[in-house]
C-alpha cells in the first residue's frame, strides 16, 4: 500500500539505525506518548534495535486506558437504563468499571452498540426516535472533530434523542505534567503525529524551550519511528531543544485549521481526571454551555461509583512510564487481554496490550 | 481508536444546497468506506488523506512523502559499503 509499505522497508530502517548509533554517544531517555506509536515499537522490536543507552519510554497516549473509572462507571449506569441505546468505540466496551462493563451490560440485555464513527450514532438516533441514543465520546484531538461535527449534526437536524458522554482528554497538558514530575527522566518526546495534523504544533514550542526538551512530531510507520527518534537524538548531542516535524507529509505547522474551528464551538477546555494519573488541570474538553442540552450526565443524571481500582495493578506507573508491564507481577498471568485487570491489556494501543501481543515475558 | 490509516479517495460527493458537507468514498488496500471529508476541503479524487474514526483529518503531501523517504535512501549504507558493490559474494 502506498504510504504504509515504503515506509516499513527494513533496509532503509538498518540504514537509520547505523545513523542513529554513529549519533548517540550518551545514554537519553525518550518517551513516545501515544498508543499507536507504542504499539508499532514494541511489534516491530524497534525498542531492542536502538544502540545501548537510548531508552524508549512509553506514555500515556492511550485514550481507552486514561478514560477515569468514574467515566466508565457513568457508561455502565446509563448504557444498564431502560429505553437507551449506548454506542461506543469498539475497545471501550471491556474496560472494567468498580462494578463491570459495558459487554456486562450487554450480556445483561442492554442495548449497546459498536461504532465506527460518531456519525453512525447519529444515524442510530435518527432512526429510533423513540429511545435515547448516547455516544461515548472519547479520545485525544484526533476523535475531538469528529465527535465534535456529530453534535453539530444533531444539533442542525434537531435531535431531541441524541446525546454524548464526554471524556476528551489533550496531549501538551500530558506532556506537562510528565516534565513537572519530580522522578521524570524522560529528555524528549515523540509527538503523536495525527493529533498534530489537528492542532498543528504551535503548542509545543513553549513547552520545548520552557523545559528546555525537543520535541519531534513522528509518523507511526517503522521508519517514521526510527526517524523520529534519530532527529531527538540528534537535538540531545547538540543540546538544542526545539520543536522538529518528521510527520511533513500529513502535519502542517497550524494544523487542520476546520477541524480547530469545529472543536472551538462545540467544546470548552476542561480540567480532567486521568487514570492512573488523576486530574490534571486544562487537559481535556468538555461540551460548551451552548451544547449542554447534548450533555449525557445532564440528562441522565448518575454518579460515578468509586470503588476502587484492582489493587494488582500497576497502570499508573506503566501510563506514567515509570514501570514497564513486564515488572508486573500479574502481567501474562492473573492479567491477559481476554481478562484484562486494567485499561493498558485492553486496548490494542495500551501498553500491556502491546507487549502481550508481541510475545513479551514477564520477568516479575 | 485512536489509530488513524491513509486511504485513497475514489469518489467525492456533497448535497446540492451544502456543498461544504463532501462525503467520499476511501480505498484502504481493498477496503472501501465511506468518509466524511468536510475537514480536507483541499483533497479530491487519486489523493490519499490520513482517515480517523470516518473522517479525514488530513491530504497526504506526496511532494514531502517522496522527500522523507528521499532524506532517508541518502543516508549512507555501512553494510553495503563494507561488502562492496557485488554485495560481499566472492
Amino acid at each position: 500500500v502506498k504510504y504504509l509499505d515504503e515506509y516499513r522497508d527494513p533496509q532503509l530502517a538498518r540504514r537509520l539505525l547505523d545513523e542513529l548509533r554513529a549519533v548517540a554517544t550518551a545514554p537519553w531517555t525518550i518517551m513516545e506518548v501515544c498508543g499507536g506509536q507504542t504499539h508499532t515499537i514494541v511489534r516491530q522490536g524497534i525498542d531492542e534495535l536502538l544502540p545501548a543507552g537510548i531508552r524508549m519510554i512509553h506514555g500515556p497516549g492511550c485514550p481507552v486506558c486514561v478514560t477515569p473509572l468514574a467515566m466508565v462507571d457513568k457508561a455502565v449506569a446509563i448504557a444498564a437504563q431502560q429505553g437507551v441505546i449506548f454506542t461506543s468505540y469498539g475497545d471501550m466496551l471491556r474496560v472494567p468499571g468498580s462494578t463491570g462493563d459495558l459487554v456486562g451490560v450487554k450480556a445483561r440485555g442492554g442495548d449497546v452498540r459498536v461504532v465506527y464513527s460518531p456519525l453512525d450514532a447519529v444515524r442510530i438516533a435518527t432512526a429510533n426516535p423513540d429511545r435515547q441514543v448516547v455516544f461515548f465520546a472519547v479520545g485525544f484531538e484526533t476523535t475531538a472533530p469528529a465527535n465534535a461535527m456529530a453534535v453539530l449534526h444533531a444539533a442542525h437536524t434537531g435531535l431531541t434523542n441524541f446525546s454524548v458522554l464526554v471524556s476528551h482528554v489533550l496531549v501538551p497538558p500530558a506532556i506537562t505534567a510528565i516534565l513537572d514530575a519530580p522522578d521524570n527522566e524522560v529528555r524528549g518526546f515523540l509527538a503523536a503525529g495525527h493529533v498534530c495534523a489537528v492542532m498543528g504544533f504551535t503548542e509545543y514550542e513553549p513547552i520545548a524551550a520552557r523545559y528546555r526538551v525537543p520535541i519531534v512530531v513522528t509518523g507511526f510507520e517503522p521508519l517514521d519511528l526510527i526517524e523520529g527518534i534519530l532527529m531527538t537524538v540528534r537535538q540531545l548531542e547538540e543540546g538544542r531543544a526545539e520543536v522538529e516535524n518528521q510527520y511533513v507529509r500529513a502535519v502542517r505547522r497550524t494544523g487542520n485549521t476546520a477541524a480547530q474551528d469545529a472543536i472551538r464551538q462545540v467544546f470548552t477546555v476542561s480540567a480532567r481526571t486521568w487514570r492512573g494519573i488523576g486530574e490534571i488541570p486544562a487537559s481535556g474538553l468538555a461540551l460548551a454551555p451552548r451544547y449542554a442540552e447534548f450533555d449525557a450526565e445532564r440528562r441522565f443524571a448518575v454518579d460515578g461509583l468509586t470503588a476502587g481500582e484492582d489493587p494488582a495493578c500497576i497502570a499508573g506507573d506503566i501510563l506514567r512510564g515509570t514501570r514497564l508491564p513486564t515488572d508486573c507481577a500479574a502481567y501474562g498471568t492473573a492479567c491477559t487481554p481476554r481478562r484484562p485487570l486494567g485499561a493498558p491489556m485492553i486496548s490494542a494501543e495500551g501498553t500491556c496490550a502491546a507487549f502481550y501481543g508481541a510475545g513479551r515475558v514477564g520477568r516479575a | 481508536v485512536c489509530l488513524g490509516t491513509p486511504g485513497r479517495i475514489l469518489t467525492v460527493e456533497a448535497p446540492a444546497d451544502r456543498p461544504d458537507l463532501r462525503t467520499g468514498i476511501v480505498d484502504f488496500d481493498g477496503v472501501r468506506r465511506p468518509v466524511c471529508l468536510i475537514y480536507t476541503p483541499e483533497a479530491d479524487v487519486g489523493d490519499y488523506v490520513i482517515v480517523h474514526v470516518g473522517f479525514a483529518i488530513s491530504r497526504v503531501d506526496e511532494d514531502e512523502a517522496a522527500r522523507t523517504l528521499a532524506v532517508i535512501r541518502a543516508i549512507p549504507d555501512a553494510l553495503a559499503a563494507e561488502l562492496g558493490p557485488d554485495g560481499g559474494r566472492p
